[in-house]
């Protein structure tokens, strides 16, 4: 990742620089003739991966992300793709009991793992208790960031009681308490742009109340 | 993202090896910054060597009191180490002060060292760039530089070394262990591992090409109060403006190394001697010789009260 600042303050200059600059049209010449170059045949490699209790056999290009594997060969579309660079958290699934970003991970370096979406947390009709709580608690509103806040907030509170400290946690010899505080810097993985993190907060809230 | 062939190395001299012979082949950890980098094609590696397999992924203790850790200890195993918790907190500190949840589940200790500056010019491709095309210019001299170094550069390149990770094991002495191709292991002292650019600021580290880090060693528990303290542009999941990584004794004395300032953690011994006159003599001595630009010059400021905030942290603990 690279902070978004920047970017944008990059952008804003580079915008600048092409307005009145001849060496800038050369470069992006140069990059678009790289982009057209014909590409070779890639050999696919084979991998299993356990999903949501599910064993699948594949074959892959070894470019494949966990991320695309998920959505473009195994159809669970549920697992959304958002910036694609681990910026956003859209993508977080639960990888042998721990969230990741499935965006950053090559299918391939999965081969025998046992991967956790949200099809495989509930399912309408037998929903996971933190799918509930944000329904109940509206932890969203265009719901495009939603599965992977929901996969993380599970993470979050089982990192919480294995004791994992966090960034604002005052003593780290403590027990770790699931404070609104606490909920928030562990979810900070997690953007929503629409803006619906007090109430994403409370429905973690609630589950971890629940729980305790 | 360029094509690539893939495998899975089965012991570290092993994929040492299998690096040493593909001129284009790298090593693989957690990839969360490879990855990154590839989709952008600033990274078009033709082979990588996955490094999960070699169950380098333990904390022990050494006979000297001190930790070895594994390469590919995650991130988040090594900031919830018992054993760190209580007598590294501030490598503790610096781990959660860095990335988000999900990437510190996946990004590795050896992954988190061999991370790439954050330049916005080196990431994009569009952009003259020293580091990642030899050669080619800085478009960061005279451009955007508010997060770039204000020490330790040339003017090749003013990128900084983006991690927080790094900054705490400067401020504790780690050693890093490799081995090559031929089982030839060796020890690098973590203030000799990152380089300055000076003309070269493509080669980030003292690594050669197929060397592998098999561990990161950490000296006998130090004592004292340990904290890291970071500025940056929003309270979580950004990089920092300005780190202080702090171990301060009962009388004032201490080490201090700082991040967000220059291509390497940045810590002197003439820094560390004037720990006991404060934070503005420190800074003072950290950063004789600097050269900001109009951008980031607010980092001398900043770097001041960052460590002062520190001291006065420890003082009221």
């Amino acid at each position: 990742m690279i902070d978004a600042m920047d970017v944008v303050a990059l952008h804003l200059s580079r915008r600048g620089v092409i307005a009145g600059g001849v060496a800038t049209v050369a470069i992006t010449g140069a990059a678009d003739a790289r982009t057209v170059a014909p590409t070779q045949p890639v050999a696919t490699m084979p991998l299993s991966v356990e999903v949501n209790g599910r064993r699948h056999d594949l074959r892959l290009d070894p470019r494949t992300t966990l991320l695309d594997a998920l959505r473009d060969h195994l159809h669970l579309t549920g697992t959304k793709k958002g910036c694609d660079h681990g910026q956003c958290g859209a993508c977080t699934v639960i990888v042998n009991g721990h969230r990741i970003n499935s965006c950053l991970s090559l299918a391939l370096q999965h081969d025998g793992d046992s991967v956790t979406t949200i099809e495989g947390l509930g399912q309408p009709g037998h929903l996971h208790p933190m799918q509930a709580a944000f329904v109940k608690h509206d932890g969203f509103q265009c719901g495009y960031c939603t599965p992977g806040q929901i996969c993380s907030a599970v993470a979050v509170l089982a990192e919480i009681k294995a004791g994992i400290p966090s960034h604002v946690s005052t003593d780290l010899a403590a027990p770790m308490h699931p404070t609104n505080a606490e909920l928030r810097e562990r979810m900070s993985g997690n953007i929503c742009r629409c803006g619906a993190y007090s109430n994403i907060a409370e429905a973690i809230a609630e589950v971890a109340g629940a729980a305790a | 993202m360029r094509a690539f062939t893939y495998e899975r190395a089965t012991s570290p001299a092993g994929a040492a090896a299998a690096v040493a012979q593909h001129a284009g082949a790298k090593f693989l950890g957690g990839g969360t910054n490879l990855l990154d980098l590839m989709k952008l094609e600033v990274e078009t590696p033709t082979h990588l060597v996955d490094i999960q397999d070699l169950k380098l992924d333990q904390i022990e203790a050494m006979p000297d009191g001190g930790l070895r850790i594994g390469a590919f200890v995650s991130n988040t195993a090594l900031s919830a180490d018992r054993r760190v918790r209580r007598d590294y907190a501030v490598l503790t500190r610096a781990i959660q002060a860095g990335a988000s949840g999900q990437l510190r589940n996946k990004a590795t200790t050896a992954g988190n060292l061999l991370q790439r500056t954050r330049c916005p010019y080196f990431y994009d491709t569009n952009q003259p760039c020293n580091k990642r095309t030899p050669g080619s210019g800085c478009a960061a001299i005279g451009g955007y530089s508010r997060q770039l170094a204000v020490i330790g550069t040339s003017d090749r390149c003013i990128a900084t070394y983006p991690g927080d990770m790094a900054v705490a094991l400067r401020v504790l002495d780690a050693n890093v262990e490799t081995v090559d191709a031929k089982g030839a292991t060796r020890v690098i002292p973590i203030a000799d591992f990152h380089r300055l650019p000076g003309t070269t600021p493509e080669i980030d580290t003292v690594l050669r090409h197929g060397e592998l880090i098999t561990a990161v060693t950490l000296p006998k528990p130090l004592g004292g109060t340990h904290v890291y303290r970071k500025v940056r542009d929003r309270a979580s999941y950004a990089f920092a403006l300005v780190s202080v990584a702090a171990v301060i004794a009962p009388d004032g004395s201490g080490r201090v190394a700082f991040g967000g300032v220059a291509p390497k953690p940045w810590r002197t011994p003439t820094a560390d001697a004037a720990m006991p006159q404060g934070a503005a003599a420190v800074v003072d001595q950290a950063f004789a010789g600097a050269h900001p630009t109009h951008d980031n010059a607010f980092k001398l400021t900043l770097a001041k009260r960052t460590l002062a905030a520190a001291i006065a942290q420890v003082r009221t603990a």
